[in-house]
Parts: C-alpha cells; structure tokens; sequence
C-alpha cells in the first residue's frame, strides 16, 4: 500500500521547481491585487457618505447578480465594501489558477508523454497526483495566509486581521476546492483539453447559480462552491463554516480523484469519447471555412465574453447617473459645457474601451496564419490548388467578420442594460452606433497584424504591444490631459465619440481605404515569401 | 514527357546555401528517387517544387510550369504528403482527408473510403489521437485519392509498418501504371531500390550521381569475395580495385565493371578456391559515394 505513495515528495519538490516562476506570479498577484483594492477603495472613499452612496448602487439586481448580495449595508466599511465585490471574482479568479495548474500537471504531462517517463522510475503510482494535490494545497495556503497578513499590515481601521484572514482563506478554500474538482475531471476525461474544458465549464455553471440564486433564492446560491464562500461576510460576521465546508470537500474530492486514478489506465479516461465526424461538413472546404472551423469556439467564447462585458457595462449606466445626481456642481459644470447629458458623455468612453478589447478576437484570428504556418499545417494548405492571396484574404475575411460581430455585441449589450436601468431611454442605435463607428479602426489594426504576417512574421506579437499602447493612450489619455497629438498616434484616437462629436465619414472612408490597402501589402508579402516551417 | 525539370536550382537561407545548381529531371510514367542523408536538401528541393519556397536562382518546372508562379495551377494535377506531418489536433482524420479534397478541388469519394480501409484507418478519431504513422496514413490517403498526375512524397514511409509499407507500394505501382509520375525522397534504401526506376542521389545541395540502378552499378562495377591458395600480394594496389578488406579468411573488395576482366585473370594465378560476386546494393553505392567524396580520394566513377 505504502508503495503507492513512494518519492510524492520528489515529485513535490520536482514541480515547485518547474514552477518556480509560475507561482510566485500567480500568488503575488492576488496578494497586490487584494491590498491594492483595500488602498483604492479606502482612499476613493474615504467618507461614510460616499461608501454608503455605492452601497445604494450595489442593491442594483444587476449588481447582486455580478458581485453577490448586500451585507454590511448598515455600517459600509472599507473593509465591507472590499469584500463584498472583490470576493467572489477573485475566488473565480482564484479557481481558475488551480484549474489550469491541476491540467497542466495531470493530463497535460500526460498527453505529452512525460508522466510515462516519471511511471517507469520507482515511483508509486499515485505519487504523482498526490504530489499536485499537496503542491496545490500550499499554494492555496500560502495564498491565504500572505492575502490576509498583507491586507491586515495596511493598517486601516475596519480591515482587521480576522477579517482579513477570513478573506485570504475564503480565496484559498475556494482555490483548494476546485483544484480537488479539476483533479476529478482529469480522471474522467480523455486529455488535456477535456478537462480544462469540463472545470472551465463548471466554474461557469457555479457562478450562473451563485448569480441567479442571489437573486432569486438563497437556497439554490448555496449549491454553489462561490455563492456558499460569499457566506462568510468577512469583515462584517466573520464566519468560518463556508471555508470548512470547501476544505472539507476539498479533502472528499481529492480522495475521489485517488481513488479513480488508481483504477484508471494510463492515457485514458472514463467519460467515453465521442467519435468525430468521418466526413466533413459542408461549410468545412475551403481556406475560410477551415479558419471558421479551427476558431470557432474560441470566438463564441469571445462574442458571449464581449455581450457580457457590454450588459455589464451597461447595468452600472444607472448607477453613475444616480451617483453623480449627488454631486450636483459636477454635473451641472459638465452638462452647461457640452449640452449632452452625463450618460451621453460617458458612452464614447466605454465604447472605445470596448472596440480595444473587441479588436482582441479579431487580431487573433489574423494571427491564426503565423500559428498554423509555423506549426507546419500551412503547407497542407499551400501545396493543393489554393493561392496564398486566397488564404491571406481568407483569414482576413474571418478577422473582419468578427469585428463587425464583436463591436455589434458590445453596443448592443450596452444599449439593452443601458435602457432597462436609465430613466431616460436613448435609441439603441446610438449605442450601437457608438460601437460601430470604430470599425475602420480595428480594420487597421487586423490589417497592420496582416502587414507583419506578410513581411515580418517573427516580429507580429507587436501588434499586441500597439494595442496595448492604445489602450492606454485611450483610457488614460483623458484622465491624464495627454496632448491631442498622442491620441492620434493610434487609429482608435481618430475614431469619432458617438453621439458628442460630429462623424466626418470622409475620415472614416479614408480609414477603411487604408485599412485595405495595408491588407493587400500584407497578403503580397504573405505571396512572395517563404514559409518558414 | 518531362514532368518536372530542375535547372541549376539554389536555395540561399541566409548565408547558407542549401541547394546549390540542383538539376533533376521526372520523366512521365517513371518513379524518381531521391536520396540523400538528413540536411542534404531533399525536402527544401521538394518544398521549392511545391511553391513553398522561393528559389534563390535556376528554374524549376513542372508541366512546363513556373512552380512559383504557377504554383496554383499545377497543385490541381499535383498530390503532396510532406515528410514531418503535423495536422489540427481537434479535427477528425475523416474532415481532414475531405478538407484535403476539396482544397484540391475534387476527389474521388470512393476510392477514399477504400484506401481508409487499405490502410486500416479509424476516420472518425480526433487527430490528437493519431500516432505518427496514422497521421502519414492521413495524408498518404489523402494523396492517393487525388487523382494527380504528379504524386510528390518525402519520406513517406517513415512511420509505417511493413504491411501498410507494402500497402503503399502497391498504390506507387499502381499509380506508374497508369502512366502517372511518382517523386519520392526516402532514406529507406531497400524501398528506393524497389520502387524506383531512376535514383539521384543529393550531398550538400548537389546532385553528385543521378540515372538508373542499372547505369549506377555499371559505374560502380561488382562486389566480390576471394579466397586463394596463394597470398595475393599486390591485392589492393591493382588498377580498378577498391575498399579492400580482409574477410572470412578471404578478402573482399570492389572491382570496376571495365577492370573486372583484367582482374580475374590476374587473381586466377593464386589459385582460387572460393569466389563470389554479387551486384552493390543501393546502400553500397550511397556509402561509396559519401566515403570517397567526405575523404575527397576520387577515382573509379
């Protein structure tokens, strides 16, 4: 029996080093990213006043259904207000850290043959997911532990070490409780892949019940791992059971997982699998339809992602009307200024942070032509009657389709939230509007993507760089008072805010001109050069 | 009819030149080998035939076609399975040899399904799943069902068994019956030996031998073993007599097709009691060929 268990802390220690990096980053991140809020909120807010104007928006249904429900609402405190909308995405956050560690290190090193290597030294034969399970236990523990000491060190009143442990180790258990559930998928599924999927699609499913429970019914949010943990209410009731009730299953689930893996052959799982098409579709013959067919779940993932983040965007429209109604001079001073009303003002705000994230997918599926080139697949294609031009315009078709799709979603969602939580309704065709105008700039940005494929393909990943810098230069540019000249470097800052500024569709053609033009450089770069295998 | 026709090709990767004035020629209805040892240039030749590679300098033709800038239009008659195959791990071996297809533009239905069940492959598996040789038997299936007039292969066989390589040389067979040209690279040798009607053989970016078996043995002349009663003294420094080696109580060596006469009747004063000759293998001549020109002691060919 002890046999089964020999060298788990060699491999224990193997994988430490191997993640040496890894973790550190991953931990650290939470741990500036908790005391960070804790910073922010209380020097935002630093009066009750202010806390309890915020704590009035967080009623919002939307709001409980993103965040959690309400506590502490009496005596907001800084330490309330932390918790209460930071727990529940951190913890998601949290576990989905402990999904991709656990994949990475069961059926990852699996597939890639490298767990066999491992089994054929005297090693036992469930050393080696023990080993993950203890790793992740004290990585979720030293998560907990350095979470709540360095949100206690702040020394701010209402942030006090209980609570503050309580926070960490809500994080923690949460963490531990989907490492041991991923760590059953990986037994179940066939590879790698399966089971990110299944524990992705799981944590997706908690957090829907969690949200609609909130909202509807205690009960069904206590089913959930994330809406149990939100129980706790550090800071405020500083209940324990919700962390002892994720360790305990935690400890349930591991054992399962043992248990399965010891009774599972090796590269196999216990879920059958499905037995793929033994023909194509019809959709699946030519360039474009194998581009839409490698990416397509991907870009849904993205298109549900981007409505999402519009409908959220969307829901917190009412709440920055309410809470500037409160500071009247502010308001006034703004709308005396620009004849526009606040929510008017804010929308080409949160549409030209949108059109960056939305020109992610797009960028990415005209990025999909170095991948497949470089992984060997691209001479599959080249070397039957298909012409470079045509797999070039393929992909940049499938770019360009999704940027229309993506920035259509993400003004729709706003427009559809916006109008169900404003008291004045605007047209939905001008939050879409607002949306669509950056088309020609994300057109620009897939084609500059198209122009590095075709003439510089080891150098594309710069493209990434640019956006960033957009973002940037966009998102800050106001707050900071960047010289106009800086926002004109990137071709978002060119872009018309809808409805404030007049639209001059002559700079806009000229945008979508370029656009093509730099594409056709890019696709005869793409014809007259070598594939690099 | 040529198919294909190389002239002075070169290939420059930077300052490395990696095929240097390749000249080849594929006759209609003829199965080409191409062999040579790994980083000689075999798979940039056939990646510079297909359009994936621009040469540097030369011509290459196939049809009578820039393969650069024609590169469309021959791929219509042209089937290619690469050497090192790498496919989408979440598509099924099914959709690919469909997609295969019809980017080529048409395929026969089936005759694929019989080649799947030649090869014993399992189509409706994802090809993550696949081994390396199932995946060559992808593209393998994929090519034969294409009806080509040209069917290009590097290194086809590396991951088959030896019954799905027989299976495979059946196709090959059946394809230069039909008057089809087939190009193949290998380092198999027995398979090139088989297979082929004429062999070029690729060293550093250069052609140094190319023609049939048959011409290739002539200039290599005979392997033989001998055993006297006397010793022969003068063994090693006779005209046209190589890579003397002691054997089995006797010597072998090789002669030259043009000196084996004048040989024999020289060796016949020592007395022979055992003599044995057989024709160089491929493999002999490769070896040869790499010896003579990697030590630079030239002679005989």
């Amino acid at each position: 029996m002890s046999q089964l268990f020999d060298h788990t802390w060699s491999l224990v220690r193997f994988i430490l080093r191997r993640d040496r990096v890894r973790l550190p980053i991953w931990i650290l991140s939470f741990v500036f990213v908790s005391a960070g809020t804790v910073l922010v909120f209380d020097n935002l807010y630093g009066d009750d006043v202010e806390r309890q104007t915020i704590a009035e928006t967080m009623e919002n249904p939307a709001m409980v259904a993103m965040v959690g429900p309400n506590y502490g609402v009496e005596n907001y405190t800084t330490g309330a207000m932390t918790a209460h909308e930071m727990l529940v995405m951190t913890a998601a956050i949290v576990a989905l850290m402990n999904i991709l560690l656990v994949s990475r290190h069961t059926r990852g090193d699996e597939e890639e043959g490298r767990l066999e290597l491992v089994r054929a030294l005297p090693v036992g034969q469930l050393s080696s997911l023990t080993a993950v399970l203890l790793v992740l236990t004290f990585v979720n523990g030293l998560l907990a532990v350095l979470t709540g000491v360095s949100m206690a060190a702040l020394q701010i009143d209402s942030v006090d070490l209980h609570g503050s442990l309580l926070f960490g180790a809500a994080l923690g258990a949460t963490g531990l409780f989907f490492a041991a559930l991923t760590a059953v998928f990986a037994q179940l599924s066939q590879n790698a892949r399966g089971t990110t999927g299944l524990s992705i699609a799981a944590l997706l499913v908690f957090y829907m019940i969690r949200a609609i429970g909130d909202v509807m019914s205690e009960a069904l949010s206590l089913s959930s791992p994330l809406g149990w943990i939100l129980r706790a209410k550090p800071f405020v009731e500083n209940l324990w059971w919700p962390v002892m009730l994720s360790v305990g299953l935690a400890i349930a689930l591991s054992i399962l997982a043992l248990y399965l893996n010891s009774i599972r052959d090796h590269d196999s799982g216990f879920l059958p699998t499905r037995s793929g098409r033994t023909h194509a579709s019809a959709m699946l013959r030519g360039p474009f339809g194998l581009a839409w067919r490698l990416q397509r779940t991907g870009l849904i993932a993205w298109a549900v992602a981007l409505f999402i983040l519009g409908v959220s965007y969307g829901s917190v429209l009412g709440e920055i009307e309410r809470f500037f109604e409160g500071i009247d001079l502010f308001q006034q001073l703004i709308v005396e200024q620009s004849g526009f009303s606040l929510i008017e003002l804010f929308i080409p705000v949160l549409s030209s942070v949108m059109a960056i994230l939305a020109s992610i997918p797009a960028i990415m599926a005209m990025l999909k032509v170095k991948t497949e080139e470089k992984n060997g697949r691209m001479e599959h294609v080249i070397s039957r009657s298909v012409s470079r031009w045509r797999v070039a315009f393929s992909y940049w078709l499938l770019a360009a389709l999704t940027a229309i799709t993506m920035l259509f979603l993400t003004g729709l969602g706003l427009g559809l939230l916006g109008n169900a939580v404003l008291e004045d309704d605007l047209p939905l065709g001008t939050y879409i509007g607002a949306s669509f105008v950056y088309l020609p700039a994300v057109l620009i940005m897939v084609a500059l993507a198209l122009v590095f494929i075709g003439f510089l393909p080891g150098f594309a990943s710069v493209i990434w760089l640019y956006l960033g810098l957009s973002f940037f230069v966009v998102y800050l540019g106001e707050m900071l008072q960047l010289p106009d000249w800086v926002e004109k470097l990137t071709p978002y800052g060119h872009i018309p805010g809808i409805p404030l500024d007049e639209v001059n569709y002559g700079v806009l053609a000229l945008m979508v001109a370029i656009a093509v033009l730099l594409a056709v450089a890019g696709a005869y770069g793409f014809r007259r050069r070598d594939l690099k295998t | 009819m040529t198919v294909v026709k190389t002239q002075r090709l070169s290939k420059k990767f930077g300052e490395f030149k990696a095929l240097d004035g390749v000249d080849i020629e594929v006759q209609e209805g003829e199965v080409f080998g191409f062999i040579g040892p790994n980083g000689a240039g075999k798979s940039t030749t056939l990646r510079v035939l297909l359009g994936i590679l621009k040469a540097s300098e030369g011509s290459a033709e196939i049809f009578g076609k820039d393969v650069w800038k024609d590169a469309v239009d021959i791929h219509k008659r042209v089937a290619y399975v690469p050497g090192d195959i790498n496919l989408w791990p979440n598509l099924t071996g099914g959709e690919v040899i469909d997609l295969f297809g019809r980017l080529r533009g048409g395929y026969d239905k089936e005759r694929r399904d019989e080649l799947i069940s030649r090869f014993g492959l399992d189509p409706s598996k994802k090809c993550r799943t696949y081994s390396k040789g199932n995946r060559q038997k992808v593209a393998l299936i994929a090519a034969f069902s294409a009806d080509a007039d040209l069917y290009i292969f590097d290194e086809p066989t590396s991951g088959l068994d030896p019954l799905m390589e027989r299976v495979f040389s059946e196709y090959v067979h059946e394809a230069k019956m039909q008057g089809k040209s087939i190009l193949l690279s290998s380092h198999i040798l027995s398979e090139v030996e088989k297979l082929c009607d004429r062999v070029a053989i690729i060293r550093k970016g250069r052609i140094i031998e190319t023609g049939t078996l048959k011409e290739m043995r002539h200039l290599t002349g005979s392997l033989m073993f001998i055993e006297t009663e006397k010793p022969i003294p003068d063994l090693a420094e006779l005209s046209g007599v190589h890579r003397v080696q002691a054997f089995d109580g006797g010597w072998s060596f090789q002669v030259d097709a043009d000196e084996l006469d004048a040989v024999v009747r020289h060796l016949s004063a020592f007395g022979i009691k055992r003599m044995e000759s057989r024709p160089p293998t491929l493999e002999d001549l490769f070896i040869r060929h790499y010896e003579e020109t990697e030590t630079g002691a030239g002679g005989g060919v």
